[in-house]
C-alpha cells in the first residue's frame, strides 16, 4: 500500500486522511521509506529525521481521529494540508534544526526559531518531512552549485533538476513529497519545475513572510510552492501566504480562499479559459532556444486559444537588460546578506590569529565558488564610485522592467503566457564551468522577479523526452487567477499522451546500484575528457 | 586656559563640528522586539537578545515606530525639516560587535535636516547649525578581558546590539572649545525636556565625537580635520578640544602636517592618542535597506507629535528674563532641567492665582493687601537658593530633584507669601523649609506649630523691650553717651529673646522710643 500511497496528489491524500483510508502516520512512512530507499541516486535531500517527522505525523492522526469522531463540521475547518508531508528547502528556518543553505558555511549551526512559514505549515497541522537540497544560498540554476553535491533530475540521473530548489523540485517529481517549499529569486521555484515537469509558483512579492528564511536578495526573494499539480501549488500556497508583521515586506492583503477550491473537474477548469486575453511576449522567445521547446510553448498556445483564449503578441522590450540589471540588484544585496556568515556567532569557524584572518580564514572555507563570485560582484557594484553607474542604473532597469510589465496590464491583459526556460535540463557539469552561460538560462524568469509579479511554471509536454515548462505572469496579487489558469491547462491536457508519462529516471533510483549524482557527474565530466 | 592655548588662538581659529550619538528612550530595541527599558550593560550578558538583534540566518528587521517619533521630536524642537518620506541604508563593514555584517542607517535621507540649536556662553549667545538627525542601531558590547589560563580573549555581549541610537551632526560651526560644552549640555537638556532620551555621558547614552580643525585666523579653507573621542563627560570635551587645538597648532608652527586621523581622549593623562588612521578611509558601500519599506512621515503624525512637545527650555528662559524680569543667570539655572522649570512655573501659577487682580482667587482690586504679591524674583531665589541647597544634599534618586523635594509649589508659595508679607523672618522660613524637607510637612504648619509668626504687636515688643533696657544697663549708658551702635546691639538682645520672631524693625523704634524717654524722664 505504501507504495501507492506516495502517488497520490496532497488534496487525493486530505480526503483519504479524512475518509480514514489510511493515517497520516502511514502516509509520512511511505514517504520516509522512498526517500530511504531512493535519495542515494536522486540526492534530493539534505536532512530527514524519521522520529521527528513521526510525531507530527501522530499529532496530525490525533487531531484527525477527533474529526472523525465529531463529524464532518469539524473536518471541514481541517487545512487541506493536515497530515499530509511537505519538504522544505533547507533555508527554512526549523526549531531546532539544521538550517545550511546549502552552504557549508551554515554547517552545525542550528535554528532556535521557527520561519513564519514553518509556523503556518505546523497551524495547519502539515506534516514537515525534512530538508532538501539546493544551489549555495540559492545561487545557481542548477543545484550543482550545494555544498553537499548535486541533485539529480528524476527525468533523466544524469541530468540536472534545474536550480535552486531543485532539491524539492526532484523530490516532488520523484514522489518523495507531494509538495515542497521553495524560494524563487529569479526563476529556483519556476525553471526547477520546468525541468522536472511540475507546478511551481513565485508568488507576487510581499505575499508571503520571509522571515526566517535565509535571505539571498532581499528585494527579489519570494516563497514559493512546488507540486505534482495547480490544486496541491494552491493549497500549498494557501497555507503559507499572508501578511507577517515580522517582515515589512509582508502584504497586508488578503489571501483567497479560492485557492483552497480550484475546480475538480477537467471541463469545468477549461471552461476558466475562455475569454482571457493573453499575451505572448516576443523578447522572451530568444536566440538559442531550443527548437523542442519553442514548439511546446507554440503548441501550448493554441490549445489555449481552442480553449477560447485570444493570445496576442506582446512586447517587454527592457527584457535584454534584464540579466544583467538583475545580477548587479541581487549580487549587491547579496554581498550585504552573507556578511553575517563571519565564524563569530554560529556556523563554521576558523580562527586565524586576528579577526581579519579568522574571517578569511571562515569565508574563504565555508563559501562556494558561486557565492564568492556574487559576494565580489555586488561589492563592486556598491563600492564608491561605482554605485551610480551599477546599482544606481540597475534599479532605474528595473523600474523600466516594471514599466514594461504594467503597460501590458494596461492594455488589458490578463496574463503573460511564455516560455519558463529556454531549454531543457542539461547534462551534469555541462554549464558549471561557465557562469554566464549559467545565468542566461533565467532570461525568461528573472524580469517577473525584478517586477515583483506573481508567475508560475506549469508542465507543458515533453521535448526529446523531458519536461517543458510554460510561464504564466499575472498581475501584482494574480496568484488565485494564474492558478486557475494552470488547472485550466491541466483540463485542456488532461487526454493528452505525454500526461500519463512517469519519469524515466525512477526505476533506476530504485536499483540499489545506482550511482549517487555526484559520482554520476564525475562519470560525466570524466566522459567530456 | 593653558598660556600655550591662549597663544595659539590668537593665531588661530578652530573650525569644530560635533556628532553626538544618543540613546533613544524606547521599551523595545530599534529593530526587534527585546527589551531596551534598561542598562543594556547591566544584568546577565546576552540575556536581551533574539534571532534580529544577533543576526541570524532567515531574521527581519521591524521599525520601532517610538524610536522614529522621539526622532521627529528632535527635528521638531531643533526647528529641523522633516522629509514626507525616508529611507533605510544598510551601512557595510566587517566586526564582530555588528552581527549582519551591516548596520541599518539612513544616509540619504535622515529624519530631520536643517536644524539648529541656541544657547549661552560666557560670550553671549550663540546658534550652531544642526545638518541632521537620523536613526541608527548600536552594535553589541565588546570585551576585552583575559580567560582563566591568562590568555586574551574577546567578549560580546548582544544586548546592546540593536538599541535605538540617534545621531545629530552639527555644521562646522563651533569655534571654541567652550562652545563645544556648552552645545552638548545644551543638547542634553533639550534631549531630556522632550523626553527623547536620558542622555547620560557615563552611561554611555550620549557619546560625544568632535571634528576639530584649525585655521589661520583671517582665513576662510578649512585645515584638516581630526576626529576625537572617548569624551565621556562635557568637562572632557572642553579639555580635549582645547588640548587638541593646541596640539594642532604646535605641530603646524613645527612645519608639520595634520593627518585625517581619529584620536582618542585619555581624561587620566588630559592627551589626545592616535587611535586609528582615516586616510585610507573606508568605504562603507551604503545602500537602500530592502527588507525595510520606505517610511512615510505624513502632516497629522508630524502635528500629533508637534502638540506633545513641552515648552523648550531656550523659550523659558526667553520667558523667564523677558516677561518675567529675571537675570540670565536666574532664568538658566531655573532652566537647568525640566523638572526645576516646571516646579518654578507651578508656582507661579499658584501666586498669580492668590495675587489680587492677577487672577481669580484674589481679593478686589484696591482691596485691604491681604495676600500680598509672591514676586517671581522672591520665589527663583526661594528655590535656586534654599530649595536647591536642600535636594542637592539628598541621598539616591532624589538628589537635586525639587520635584521630588516633597515640598510642593503651592507650600513654598505659602512659606514665601508669609517672608515677603513680613509676617515670619527669612532665618525662621529656612528653617521651616528645612524641617518640611525632612518632616515632608507642609511649610505653613511648621511655621504655626513652631510659633515661628513675627511679633509685629508694638506692646508685645514694648514689653521685651523693658526687659532688655532693664538687663543691660551698660549698652544703655553707652547710648546715652551718644555711641549709636549701642542700639544695634539692644536690638539684637530683642530678637534673641524673641528667637528672632520680633520684628526687628519695630522693635528698633520702640526701643529708641523707650531709650529717649526714659533720658527725657532722667535728665
Amino acid at each position: 500500500m505504501s507504495g501507492d500511497l506516495t502517488r497520490l496528489t496532497a488534496h487525493a491524500m486530505a480526503v483519504g486522511l479524512r475518509a480514514g483510508d489510511f493515517t497520516a502516520e502511514e502516509l509520512a512512512t511511505a514517504h520516509l521509506d522512498a526517500i530511504e530507499a531512493e535519495d542515494r541516486a536522486l540526492g534530493a535531500w539534505l536532512a530527514v529525521d524519521r522520529t521527528e517527522v513521526l510525531v507530527q505525523a501522530h499529532a496530525a492522526d490525533a487531531t484527525l481521529d477527533l474529526a472523525r469522531r465529531v463529524g464532518p463540521a469539524m473536518s471541514a475547518t481541517l487545512h487541506p494540508l493536515h497530515g499530509v508531508p511537505v519538504a522544505l528547502k533547507d533555508l527554512v528556518s526549523v526549531r531546532g534544526g539544521r538550517c545550511t543553505a546549502g552552504s557549508r558555511i551554515l554547517a552545525g549551526y542550528t535554528s532556535p526559531y521557527d520561519a513564519h512559514i514553518t509556523e503556518r505549515l505546523r497551524a495547519v497541522g502539515a506534516v514537515i518531512l525534512g530538508k532538501t537540497n539546493m544551489d549555495e544560498f540559492a545561487m545557481g540554476s542548477s543545484t550543482e552549485h550545494s555544498a553537499y553535491g548535486p541533485t539529480s533530475n528524476p527525468w533523466d540521473l544524469d541530468r540536472v533538476p534545474g536550480g535552486s530548489s531543485g532539491g524539492s523540485a526532484a523530490a516532488v517529481a520523484a514522489y518523495h513529497a507531494p509538495v515542497a517549499i521553495g524560494t524563487d529569486t529569479g526563476g529556483s521555484v519556476r525553471q526547477p519545475a520546468s525541468l522536472c515537469g511540475i507546478v511551481g509558483m513565485k508568488p507576487t512579492y510581499g505575499r508571503v513572510s520571509r522571515y526566517g528564511v535565509v535571505a539571498f536578495a532581499s528585494s527579489l526573494d519570494q516563497v514559493g510552492p512546488l507540486a505534482r499539480d495547480a490544486r496541491d501549488a494552491a493549497a500549498l500556497l494557501h497555507a503559507v501566504a499572508g501578511r507577517d508583521d515580522r517582515d515589512s515586506t509582508s502584504a497586508p492583503i488578503p489571501v483567497p480562499d479560492g485557492l483552497l477550491s480550484l475546480p475538480d473537474s477537467d471541463d469545468e477548469a477549461a471552461a476558466g479559459i475562455r475569454g482571457l486575453r493573453l499575451g505572448l511576449p516576443r523578447e522572451y522567445f530568444v536566440a538559442g532556444m531550443e527548437p523542442g521547446t519553442e514548439a511546446r510553448i507554440r503548441e501550448a498556445v493554441t490549445l489555449l486559444e481552442a480553449a477560447g483564449a485570444t493570445v496576442e503578441e506582446v512586447s517587454l522590450p527592457h527584457t535584454d537588460y534584464g540579466i544583467a540589471a538583475y545580477y548587479i540588484v541581487a549580487s549587491a544585496e547579496a554581498s550585504a546578506n552573507l556578511a553575517r556568515y563571519d565564524g563569530i556567532r554560529f556556523g563554521l569557524a576558523r580562527r586565524g590569529g586576528d579577526v581579519l584572518e579568522d574571517y578569511l580564514a571562515t569565508r574563504g572555507e565555508g563559501f562556494g565558488p558561486e557565492a564568492k563570485r556574487r559576494i565580489m560582484l555586488g561589492t563592486y557594484a556598491l563600492s564608491a564610485g561605482y554605485y551610480d553607474a551599477f546599482y544606481g542604473k540597475a534599479q532605474k532597469v528595473r523600474t523600466l522592467i516594471k514599466a514594461d510589465f504594467d503597460a501590458v496590464w494596461a492594455a488589458g491583459v490578463d496574463a503573460i503566457v511564455a516560455p519558463t526556460s529556454p531549454s531543457v535540463a542539461w547534462r551534469l557539469g555541462a554549464k558549471l564551468d561557465d557562469p554566464v552561460a549559467m545565468y542566461l538560462t533565467d532570461v525568461c524568469t528573472l524580469p517577473v522577479n525584478m517586477a515583483g509579479l506573481p508567475g508560475a511554471s506549469i508542465p507543458a509536454g515533453l521535448s526529446d523526452g523531458l519536461p517543458v515548462g510554460l510561464q504564466l505572469i499575472g498581475r501584482p496579487w494574480s496568484e488565485l487567477e494564474l492558478l486557475r489558469l494552470a488547472r485550466g491547462f491541466e483540463g485542456i491536457t488532461a487526454g493528452a499522451p505525454w500526461r500519463g508519462v512517469e519519469p524515466p529516471g525512477l526505476a533506476a533510483l530504485r536499483s540499489a546500484s545506482s550511482p549517487r549524482p555526484a559520482d554520476r557527474a564525475a562519470a560525466l565530466g570524466a566522459g567530456d575528457r | 586656559m593653558t598660556a600655550g592655548l591662549a597663544a595659539a588662538l590668537e593665531r588661530y581659529e578652530a573650525v569644530i563640528g560635533i556628532e553626538v550619538h544618543c540613546q533613544v528612550r524606547t521599551a523595545t530595541k530599534m529593530f526587534c522586539a527585546c527589551a531596551a527599558d534598561a542598562d543594556p550593560d547591566e544584568g546577565a550578558p546576552n540575556s536581551r537578545t533574539c534571532p534580529v538583534c544577533l543576526g541570524l540566518p532567515g531574521a527581519l528587521p521591524v521599525i520601532n515606530r517610538r524610536a522614529v517619533e522621539h526622532v521627529l521630536a528632535t527635528g521638531l524642537a531643533i526647528g529641523a525639516t522633516v522629509p514626507s518620506a525616508t529611507r533605510w541604508d544598510r551601512k557595510n563593514y566587517f566586526y564582530p560587535d555588528l552581527p549582519k555584517g551591516y548596520q541599518i542607517s539612513q544616509l540619504d535621507l535622515p529624519l530631520a535636516s536643517h536644524g539648529s540649536l541656541t544657547f549661552d556662553t560666557s560670550a553671549g549667545e550663540r546658534t550652531i547649525g544642526i545638518r541632521r538627525a537620523h536613526l541608527e542601531e548600536d552594535t553589541a558590547r565588546l570585551i576585552h578581558a583575559t580567560d582563566p589560563d591568562g590568555r586574551k580573549v574577546s567578549l560580546l555581549d548582544f544586548d546592546r546590539s540593536g538599541m535605538p541610537l540617534m545621531e545629530i551632526v552639527t555644521e562646522p560651526d563651533v569655534r571654541t572649545a567652550e562652545e563645544a560644552r556648552r552645545y552638548a549640555e545644551e543638547l542634553q537638556r533639550l534631549l531630556r525636556y522632550i523626553g527623547v532620551s536620558d542622555a547620560d555621558m557615563e552611561r554611555g547614552q550620549m557619546r560625544v565625537e568632535a571634528n576639530v580643525s584649525i585655521r589661520p585666523r583671517g582665513t576662510e579653507p578649512f585645515g584638516t580635520r581630526v576626529e576625537v573621542k572617548n569624551m565621556n563627560s562635557f568637562r572632557s570635551v572642553e579639555r580635549a578640544i582645547e588640548f587638541e587645538i593646541e596640539r594642532q597648532a604646535a605641530a603646524i608652527d613645527a612645519g608639520e602636517t595634520i593627518r585625517q586621523v581619529t584620536r582618542g581622549w585619555d581624561d587620566d593623562r588630559g592627551i589626545t592618542y592616535v587611535m586609528r588612521s582615516k586616510e585610507d578611509s573606508e568605504d562603507y558601500r551604503y545602500f537602500p535597506e530592502p527588507d525595510l519599506p520606505p517610511l512615510r512621515v505624513d502632516a497629522a503624525w508630524l502635528a500629533e507629535i508637534a502638540a506633545g512637545l513641552p515648552e523648550l527650555p531656550a523659550a523659558r528662559r526667553a520667558r523667564y528674563a523677558g516677561t518675567l524680569g529675571l537675570s540670565a543667570y536666574d532664568a538658566g539655572v531655573l532652566t537647568a532641567t525640566r523638572e526645576t522649570s516646571d516646579y518654578f512655573d507651578a508656582a507661579l501659577a499658584v501666586a498669580a492665582a492668590a495675587t489680587p487682580g492677577t487672577a481669580a482667587g484674589g481679593t478686589a482690586a484696591g482691596g485691604t493687601a491681604a495676600d500680598p504679591v509672591v514676586s517671581p524674583k522672591a520665589l527663583a531665589n526661594w528655590i535656586t537658593g534654599e530649595l536647591t541647597r536642600l535636594v542637592n544634599a539628598a541621598a539616591g534618586a532624589d538628589r537635586g530633584r525639587i520635584d521630588r523635594s516633597g515640598i510642593a509649589p503651592a507650600d513654598l508659595v505659602a512659606l514665601v507669601r508669609l517672608v515677603e508679607s513680613g509676617e515670619i523672618s527669612g532665618t525662621s522660613a529656612k528653617e521651616a523649609l528645612a524641617e518640611a524637607f525632612e518632616s515632608r510637612r507642609p511649610p505653613a504648619d511648621i511655621v504655626a506649630d513652631r510659633g515661628m509668626r513675627r511679633i509685629s504687636d508694638a506692646d508685645a515688643i514694648g514689653a521685651v523691650v523693658s526687659d532688655v533696657v532693664a538687663a543691660n544697663p551698660a549698652a544703655v549708658a553707652d547710648y546715652r553717651a551718644g555711641k549709636e551702635q549701642a542700639v544695634g546691639f539692644l536690638v539684637g538682645q530683642v530678637m534673641k529673646r524673641t528667637g528672632g520672631r520680633a520684628d526687628a524693625a519695630l522693635a528698633r523704634t520702640v526701643l529708641r522710643a523707650h531709650l529717649d524717654a526714659d533720658g527725657s524722664q532722667g535728665g
